[in-house]
């Protein structure tokens, strides 16, 4: 089993539990083995000393040093195009799909159940053609 | 039984406090003292203890003349905190020096308190604290502190027990067992 997350000075990680829960934010030093300061001055994360039970480590790495203030990391989150990278990440179009699905108005979900009968007469079709 | 009641948090006063006057000695000395206490009530009652231990003067015999909370100077690096301590075990009293890496000196000693009390079940009221202080990271003594040091660190974090991200999610039953591999 190969790990290719590391928790690591510049690591991208999501917080998932507390008040700043669903939010990016950047390891920026490690305290301990259990402990790391994470700042996100771009996402409304404050910079805290947060526990590694209540974040995930994400594939995204951007490039600062240890202890790094707001300018820098700003600098940095652009530069590596983390913003982009984590929009097109599969995790964040889950998210971002499972935010959509959520708040859909009746309409919508009409709309919705509409498109997979249209899909589905498709895919039948298609399928009876192919055992033919 | 359950404590229900949080647990105050640590704060560093700095107490002056001297004899008080009299015809005979109108000028004495004034002692200053750091120490670690919930508020200024108790960091000044802690003046008293330390004060008349060392020297001839107690709290009705005293004035205190000012009491002001020191408050870290920067809590947004984390830095080495190196306590050295004197404490009354069960059969004797001896020195320790313990480090540790926090953002504030306060969270430090808080995490010397909680130390000293489970691995030594020492308890508060045993300890003394004679010095603290921020380590350089070459000074630092002790491998739990120094091993975080390296300017390279990364390590993974292997088999990650997932939690519930709210209470209301909880339950005791789940139809898929876990993953704990996520990279």
């Amino acid at each position: 089993m190969v790990f290719t997350r590391f928790v690591e000075v510049g690591r991208v990680v999501m917080i998932n539990y507390g008040p700043s829960a669903g939010k990016l934010a950047t390891i920026v030093d490690i305290v301990d083995s259990n402990k790391c300061l994470v700042y996100g001055p771009t996402t409304d994360v404050p910079r805290q000393v947060i526990t590694f039970r209540r974040i995930a480590l994400t594939d995204l790495k951007c490039n600062v040093g240890r202890g790094a203030k707001a300018a820098a990391l700003k600098k940095a989150w652009k530069a590596d195009g983390i913003e982009e990278a984590w929009k097109a990440s599969s995790w964040a179009r889950k998210l971002a799909r499972k935010e959509a699905r959520k708040n859909l108005g009746d309409f919508d979900r009409f709309k919705v159940m509409v498109a997979r009968k249209q899909k589905s007469k498709i895919v039948a079709a298609k399928m009876k053609s192919m055992k033919a | 039984t359950t404590r229900h009641s949080a647990k105050m948090k640590l704060r560093q006063f700095q107490v002056i406090g001297r004899r008080a006057p009299t015809d005979a000695d109108p000028n004495p000395p004034a002692y200053r003292m750091k120490l670690f206490a919930a508020n200024a009530v108790l960091a000044k009652s802690r003046f008293w203890y330390f004060m008349h231990q060392m020297r001839k003067m107690k709290k009705t015999t005293g004035e205190i003349l000012a009491v002001n909370e020191i408050t870290e100077k920067n809590s947004r690096i984390v830095k080495n905190y190196g306590v050295w301590i004197r404490y009354n075990s069960r059969s004797g009293t001896h020195n320790m020096y313990k480090e540790y890496r926090s953002l504030t000196l306060t969270n430090a000693v808080e995490k010397m308190y909680d130390e000293m009390a489970g691995r030594h079940r020492a308890r508060k009221s045993s300890i003394q604290i004679i010095n603290t202080g921020i380590v350089p990271a070459s000074k630092c003594r002790r491998t739990t502190v120094t091993q975080m040091h390296k300017s390279t660190l990364a390590f993974p974090l292997p088999h990650r027990v997932q939690r519930a991200p709210a209470k209301k999610y909880r339950s005791t039953f789940l139809a898929t067992r876990p993953n704990t591999y996520h990279g």
